[in-house]
């Protein structure tokens, strides 16, 4: 087959395409039409073959932890293909509240839906501040905040540990939240405010001229506009937010404010000792399926949303 | 200058700005100096020491061995994703053009893409919780218990010191890979179908056609996407925290460590935030060293077409 032909021929650096190729000139073009549709068939299992085990590879660990989950621990330590006997909804119940996953669970959501709508509003004010107003000092603000995604976040954790304690941030939810934001920040403004500079001046003008005051632009007709932009950052920031484990690690001392990535891995250290390996999968399958439900919804935004970001 | 903008200007960055420089700006500040005392957390008064921390950063056996460790993931993570991401890519992108004449998906293109990606949304410590069981020691974990179907006896990946940070890495890589397979079907989707028709009529291979025609083309996105995940393989911290043995340590016996980890645990364990804060700046002269060296190797050379 073609992939096993001996390597490419001399080349124009310049021009990637191959000049000449002897022998395998002839090849595609005489072979006759069933041929050709053959080997076209064989490619095309060999290629299925591979994209599958691929597939498989990432589906597996996934369905496992999921079919893991129905088992009693005896049944997990048993065997990994192994179907339960019975399937125990029980455990579901017992990771939700003994476990506490449905704290974590709750106590994430918090933290990410007011973490990812502070640095929007913020992020999108000060985006649209530095892109549509020249004002002495513009350009310092505009390196202060992208500075701070050349910075490793661990440089900061422990004087931003002591700070955090010192200002009645750590070890609550809304502390918690208000670091998230302040840390997506540099993101958030670096994009938004390339962002901001695509859409044309004139409307902002057309809005003045209309009577609008600075505020009334901003809220009534620019961020309307903006919200496409405003999608792709958030889907960035929320998943981000969702994930983030450093943070949460030093700031929650008290386990009634874990968020989800803390709390599980608390559990599977405290679960690895008890031995109790359902409910550790239980809440394991309880942290993937809604996000499983999210991406399968929201996947073709998701993906083209993430893919725009790196593009640019 | 319209009237009333300066107001404006002053009530919008005042919060956000204020907020960022206290919680963002004075902590990266204070880290330098914290980095040359021996503060300990726990009482008020911390002696300034000068480079006391950085001389000892030097002979400090397990600070080596960390940042050798993240110097192999900066080097493995996004060798093995781009390999991986380019060639299942390729597959499902041009997998089909000699049969079609096109650069057609192939079937069921769709499928794959939204299996591939599906890691990179999860978090890491979920993914970190996740493999840990699929790597248990018995034949109770995924990959032992499917190594036992073949009879190989269980290995200890996590446990054995030859074996744990390779299998640690190679999560890094499964969980990325779906994202650049996207990525890089959808710049190869870019480049024209005439350019593929060509080097058909032309009677180039697969193999040509890939070396020659799609990877200079999309050779910038590459590039990006090598830099992106060097930076994220800097880090390394939740999954090794989550991941290695005995909660964490970087275990067993640092075979796992990376400067993150060992930073976490200098300071929150053994409360030395003085010498905790020096491996920071390392790992921020290691960050600015990679960005430097990635700046100068990836020349911008852009192929129109």
């Amino acid at each position: 087959m073609s992939l096993n032909a001996p390597s490419a021929p001399a080349v124009d650096e310049r021009n990637p395409l191959p000049r000449d190729t002897p022998g395998d000139l002839k090849r595609p073009a005489a072979g006759p039409a069933s041929d050709r549709t053959l080997r076209g068939t064989v490619l095309n299992v060999f290629t299925h073959g591979i994209l599958l085990t691929w597939a498989a590879m990432v589906v597996l660990p996934l369905a496992w932890a999921v079919l893991s989950s129905f088992k009693t621990s005896d049944e997990v330590l048993a065997n990994p293909w192994s179907l339960p006997a019975t399937p125990r909804w029980e455990n579901f119940v017992e990771a939700w509240t003994t476990a506490e996953i449905g704290r974590y669970f709750v106590n994430t959501a918090v933290v990410v839906t007011l973490g990812s709508a502070l640095t929007l509003s913020m992020g999108a004010l000060v985006a649209y501040v530095i892109a549509r107003y020249s004002f002495r000092g513009n350009r310092a603000v505009y390196y202060l905040f992208v500075l701070g995604m050349t910075f490793p976040t661990f440089l900061a954790i422990v004087p931003l540990f002591f700070i955090a304690r010192g200002l009645g941030l750590a070890d609550s939810l809304i502390g918690l939240a208000i670091i998230y934001s302040v840390y997506s920040l540099p993101f958030a403004v670096f994009f938004l405010t390339a962002y901001f500079r695509t859409l044309p001046a004139a409307l902002a003008e057309a809005a003045f001229i209309d009577g609008c005051g600075h505020w009334g632009t901003f809220l009534r007709i620019m961020l309307p506009v903006a919200r496409p932009g405003l999608v792709s950052v958030g889907i960035f920031v929320v998943l981000g937010q969702w994930n983030q484990y450093l943070l949460p690690l030093i700031l929650q001392s008290s386990p009634d404010n874990y968020v989800l990535t803390q709390g599980l891995a608390n559990l599977a250290v405290s679960q690895g000792y008890a031995g109790n390996w359902s409910a550790l999968f239980a809440g394991l399958t309880i942290s993937i399926l809604p996000v499983l439900v999210v991406y399968l919804s929201f996947q073709r935004q998701i993906q083209a949303g993430m893919v725009a970001g790196a593009l640019k | 200058m319209r009237a009333g903008s300066r107001g404006f200007i002053v009530s919008a960055l005042a919060v956000p700005v204020i907020l960022y420089c206290v919680l963002v700006v004075s902590p990266y500040a204070q880290s330098f100096y914290i980095s040359m005392t021996d503060w300990n957390g726990l009482s008020p008064e911390r002696n300034f020491v000068g480079l006391a921390n950085y001389t000892r950063l030097v002979k400090d056996g397990v600070f080596w061995t960390s940042l050798w460790h993240n110097v192999i993931a900066v080097v493995v993570i996004p060798v093995g994703t781009l390999t991986l991401g380019l060639f299942f890519a390729t597959m499902i992108r041009v997998g089909r053009y000699r049969a079609r004449g096109g650069t057609l998906n192939v079937r069921g293109g769709a499928f794959y893409r939204v299996a591939y990606f599906f890691p990179h949304v999860l978090s890491i410590a979920v993914i970190g919780v996740l493999f840990a069981n699929v790597y248990d020691p018995t034949p109770s974990g995924l990959l032992n218990g499917l190594l036992g179907v073949a009879g190989i006896d269980p290995v200890n990946w996590l446990g054995d010191k030859s074996t744990a940070y390779a299998a640690i890495l190679a999560v890094i890589v499964w969980m990325s890979v779906g994202f650049y397979v996207v990525l890089f079907t959808s710049s190869m989707s870019a480049i024209p179908v005439e350019l593929f028709e060509a080097a058909r009529l032309d009677g180039a291979t697969r193999w040509q056609t890939f070396w020659r025609l799609t990877l200079p083309l999309i050779w910038d996105t590459v590039q990006v996407a090598g830099v992106y995940l060097g930076i994220h393989a800097l880090d390394m911290f939740a999954i090794v925290n989550v991941m290695s043995a005995a909660g964490g340590s970087g275990g067993p016996d640092n075979a796992t460590q990376v400067l993150g980890n060992y930073l976490y645990l200098t300071a929150f364990s053994d409360s030395e935030f003085g010498y905790a804060t020096a491996v920071g700046v390392a790992l921020l002269l290691l960050t600015l060293l990679f960005a430097w060296v990635s700046l100068r190797l990836t020349r911008r050379e852009r192929i129109e077409y």
